[in-house]
């Protein structure tokens, strides 16, 4: 397999804070030490670690440091990572919106980037001329997308308003006509943002089968960036992970999920989430979800363990303190309700730990979200808004190997079923 | 054999390049977007408009009537005997023009931030599309000035004469100095807003200053006449505007020492501007 990306020792600094007074005289600053003395750029010396949670010295930040990496032709790759990990800034690069502090990119072929779908619509101009326009700026040449029109407006789905102001839009059309035009670049390489966040799910099934096609269909290489796992890992045979501007992990998509994943297993810190409310008298500290024993990811079929740690510096007892738990899958909706209200006999380890397990994990495979709540005598105590996810990876739940098809379900139950 | 690797790569993306590294090839690939472009500006200009394209000869009208009143009437500054109105709309249908590409190009990268931000494709396509639509208008404002030109030859004015010289000849390289000189000046500033902003304030009224500067509502003549020819012929638009106007109606001076110098000076600031656009537009995203 021959490359058709290479990043080599990519790095980019950004100045955080104010931008404004002061540039010109730090301009000249700079100017005069590198040209005039010949010194190192002052600029770059001072650079840090892109972390986020934590206060540093400068105002210089590294969003990405050192990253290399090859992608092959006709692979699907999909960059992952936690919210300024630098997964945007490295497609910023890549799509050349902006260009890289040191290291070099060498790309074959032509780039198409979807940072956003419908980049340059114009409101006045009817969805025709927005497709001209739109394929246009994306770098279709004119013949290209009169080619494809009649494809590009069958996938959108709103022929019927084509000639109509694309101001006069429902969001939902104008996103379709958006993605159809995008989807339709005749690129080697498709760089793709989170832009399938929009539409309803029809639409975005029929998106992802799109891009399915574009990688195993017509051999063009794909780069995905997504927070939906299971987009990803349906998408995507290769994975990078990114964390505080490095490369984490790449490899299959399989690890690099169960890395990225791990990554955050170690660390559910719950403790430094800031948008909670409540009156704290007793709050999440951090948990741990895993499966079989405390090394295993959660496995559908298999027990599962969710051990959190709370604080509780009043030293309440666990008959003044409500523990509820809701599970949702990745599209926000609701599967699952745990809470001791709905039991008596609430296994406590010590005051300090809520520890909540299925003997026989009923999540099918994929992504889940949980958001957890403590109440103090019928006070809110801690609620915490979708506080982390997890991972359940395919399992054996009926014991016989049969399998749910994919799409059909997100909750397994234990059946009888006979003909009679 | 790393060199030999090196050739096979269709592209490479660098921090730095080559200050000449302008990449005019890759222009020419996205020229129907240019085209896009401007006719996304003339479409969208009079959409939902009663008059459509007409306001493009509503403002030139009259700023020419007020002009020939406050000129030519209050203040009575001379107009080297040519009828008054086409004296000023000649002034004004140039400098429109320049101005024009000037100011609109001078905010490219602060009003398609939010392009350049999320897709890549040459950014100069963006400026050159500016002057190209600004070319229509122009048009559209020359047509206007050819039928009050007819008008005033089936009707003369008493006591004012013009006639159309052989200068005519020039007209497509005027309009293309006049394009150039703005687009180069436009990008010098609109690379320079990026990152201090207080240059946009400059540009409105800066332009507003400058016409005063040029022979638009006085002839060179007149500014000779006071003394201030000097000052006045430094201004590269001075002998462009003075070509024109003396190509259209006859008046004013024609020198081709003083266009030369127009044109040797438009050339200078294009190419220092298309340099400091080029390497500004690769990180400008990260300070707009």
């Amino acid at each position: 397999m021959t490359p058709v990306i290479k990043v080599e020792n990519i790095s980019k600094a950004y100045q955080i804070g104010q931008i404004g007074t002061g540039t010109l005289s730090r301009d000249v600053d700079r100017f005069w030490k590198t040209k005039i003395l010949g010194k190192e750029d002052p600029f770059l010396k001072i650079g840090e670690t892109n972390d986020r949670s934590i206060k540093g010295e400068s105002d210089i930040v590294w969003s990405l440091k050192d990253i290399n990496f090859d992608i092959n032709q006709g692979d699907a790759v999909g960059i992952i990572g936690k919210n300024g990990a630098g997964k945007s800034t490295l497609l910023k690069l890549l799509s050349r919106v902006t260009s890289p502090t040191t290291g070099s990119i060498k790309v074959k072929g032509r780039i198409a980037s979807l940072l956003e779908v419908g980049t340059g619509f114009h409101p006045e101009l009817s969805g025709r001329e927005n497709i001209y326009l739109n394929g246009a700026i994306l770098g279709m040449r004119k013949k290209e997308i009169t080619r494809k029109l009649d494809e590009i407006i069958d996938f959108s789905g709103v022929e019927r308003y084509i000639d109509t102001p694309v101001k006069r839009y429902s969001s939902g059309m104008y996103v379709r006509l958006a993605f159809a035009v995008a989807a339709h670049l005749e690129s080697e390489i498709l760089i793709v943002d989170e832009v399938l966040a929009v539409g309803d799910a029809e639409f975005q099934k029929k998106c992802l089968g799109k891009m399915g096609d574009i990688s195993k269909g017509e051999g063009r290489t794909v780069l995905f960036v997504s927070h939906n796992m299971a987009a990803v890992k349906s998408l995507c045979n290769k994975g990078i992970v990114l964390e505080n501007g490095k490369v984490l992990f790449s490899g299959t998509t399989d690890d690099a999920i169960t890395h990225y994943l791990q990554g955050d297993m170690i660390n559910q810190r719950l403790i430094d989430i800031k948008q909670r409310s409540g009156n704290r008298k007793v709050i999440f500290k951090s948990v741990k979800v895993y499966g079989k024993d405390e090394t295993l990811n959660p496995v559908t079929g298999d027990k599962m363990t969710l051990e959190f740690e709370i604080e509780n510096p009043l030293n309440l007892s666990s008959s003044d303190v409500r523990f509820d738990m809701r599970i949702d899958d990745n599209f926000g909706q609701r599967l699952a309700w745990v809470s001791t209200s709905l039991k008596d006999n609430v296994v406590i380890l010590n005051t300090n730990k809520i520890i909540v397990y299925f003997d026989k994990n009923p999540f099918e495979r994929g992504v889940f979200f949980v958001t957890v709540y403590l109440g103090v005598n019928n006070e809110d105590s801690d609620l915490i808004e979708n506080a982390f996810s997890f991972v359940v990876e395919e399992g054996n739940y009926f014991k016989i190997g049969s399998k749910v098809p994919e799409g059909q379900s997100k909750l397994l139950i234990d059946f009888n079923i006979k003909y009679q | 054999m790393q060199k030999q690797e090196d050739q096979d790569w269709d592209l490479v993306i660098k921090g730095r390049s080559s200050l000449f590294d302008l990449r005019l090839g890759e222009l020419w690939n996205y020229r129907d977007l240019l085209v896009m472009f401007v006719k996304r500006d003339f479409v969208s200009f009079y959409k939902q408009t009663i008059l459509g394209p007409l306001w493009f000869f509503i403002q030139p009208i009259f700023t020419t009537i007020v002009f020939s009143f406050v000129f030519g009437n209050l203040a009575g500054i001379s107009t080297d005997g040519a009828p008054k109105y086409l004296f000023y709309l000649t002034g004004i249908t140039s400098w429109a023009y320049f101005s024009d590409c000037l100011t609109k190009t001078s905010t490219v990268f602060k009003d398609n931030a939010s392009i350049f931000g999320k897709v890549y494709f040459p950014r100069l396509i963006m400026p050159l599309s500016i002057v190209v639509s600004n070319l229509v208008r122009f048009g559209v404002q020359l047509s206007l000035l050819l039928c009050m030109m007819t008008y005033f030859y089936i009707f003369p004015m008493k006591g004012s004469s013009f006639h159309v010289t052989s200068a005519l000849v020039l007209f497509p390289f005027l309009v293309i100095l006049m394009a150039l000189l703005g687009l180069g000046l436009g990008l010098i500033i609109t690379a320079m807003t990026t990152k201090y902003r207080d240059l946009t304030f400059l540009v409105t009224f800066g332009v507003q200053l400058l016409m005063y500067a040029t022979p638009v509502i006085y002839p060179l003549s007149y500014a000779r006449e006071k003394g201030y020819a000097t000052l006045v012929e430094l201004n590269p638009m001075t002998g462009i505007i003075e070509t024109f106007r003396y190509a259209f109606i006859g008046t004013g001076e024609f020198n081709l020492l003083s266009l030369g110098y127009s044109a040797l000076i438009t050339l200078l600031i294009l190419v220092i501007g298309v340099i400091i656009f080029n390497k500004t537009e690769k990180n400008f995203v990260d300070t707009i």
